[in-house]
């Protein structure tokens, strides 16, 4: 609701007035001044809210067409075996493909759990342990699948 | 509502709840499915053999699951970039979320008989 359309009558127009003025000000209207604290987060916040949206909209097509791929398309699950990934990672493009989906869902699930952990996690030795493993096992996973990518190996045996 | 809670209920927290929990889900999943992909580099029989149990009738119905998962966290993800961005989204968020709801119901009954077909034809016979 907008101010315009606030209309006031009445003697205790005033008062109506003040109310409205303390209830809404308050949080946002706060100008910085010299004095005012700067924040030690820099802005990495909101590069990750960002992130998560910018990446969320890359990651709808990328693994839409992964299941379509893997799970619909000739014979859905049926046909994956070692032959049917040679053949897909014979091509750059979907070496890219596969690559990009593995950074991309690997960064945008891991920045979704460290929110998690800092909503539910109330203990700082929780939080800490727990964002510990979370980051361990995104760089491993991270690591694991890139190098997998980079060096598959269709002649393996 | 029991007081000191900032839950609010109706469509836009369970929307909120909906993704959180099909977000962390799909998540663990990821883990799995590179380690899995890894055994590539191991040898093919090593992979074959574990490709071998996502064919079975049970993890079929969990691959259905996974799909049910990512479908709504790609479409509600859709439309809280439609809230967060688009002037009149937070207006039409319950909308949004309905269409949300129709797309996804939709999309489900196209990905049953592909997902769940080569389940159906091991436990029924072809």
């Amino acid at each position: 609701m907008s101010t315009s359309e606030i209309n006031l009558t009445g003697s205790s127009a005033d008062a109506a007035e003040d109310a409205y003025t303390l209830s809404l000000d308050a949080p946002r209207s706060r100008t910085r001044t010299k004095k005012t604290p700067r924040s030690t987060r820099g802005n990495f916040e909101m590069a990750a809210w960002l992130f998560m949206r910018l990446s969320g909209i890359v990651l709808v097509v990328l693994v839409l067409g992964h299941l379509l791929i893997q799970l619909v398309l000739d014979g859905g699950v049926s046909k994956i075996g070692f032959a049917f990934v040679a053949g897909r990672w014979a091509s750059p493009f979907w070496q890219v493909w596969d690559l990009a989906m593995l950074w991309l869902a690997m960064l945008h699930g891991a920045n979704g759990l460290r929110t998690v952990i800092n909503d539910y996690a109330e203990r700082v030795n929780t939080r800490l342990w727990l964002k510990g493993l979370l980051y361990t096992a995104t760089v491993f996973t991270i690591l694991l699948g890139t190098l997998v990518i980079f060096t598959f190996d269709p002649n393996i045996r | 509502m029991p007081a000191g809670t900032l839950y609010r209920g109706r469509e836009g927290m369970w929307s909120w709840v909906a993704h959180r929990v099909t977000g962390v889900l799909i998540f663990f999943f990821l883990f799995v499915h590179v380690l899995d992909t890894a055994l590539v580099r191991v040898s093919p029989e090593d992979y074959d053999k574990v490709v071998a149990t996502y064919k079975t009738p049970i993890v079929a119905l969990l691959e259905y699951g996974l799909v049910a998962a990512i479908l709504f966290h790609a479409l509600n993800g859709l439309r809280v970039i439609a809230v967060d961005f688009w002037s009149k989204g937070p207006r039409y968020q319950k909308q949004m979320l309905w269409s949300v709801l129709g797309v996804w119901i939709i999309l489900m009954a196209g990905a049953l008989y592909p997902v769940l077909g080569h389940a159906a034809r091991v436990l029924f016979g072809s």
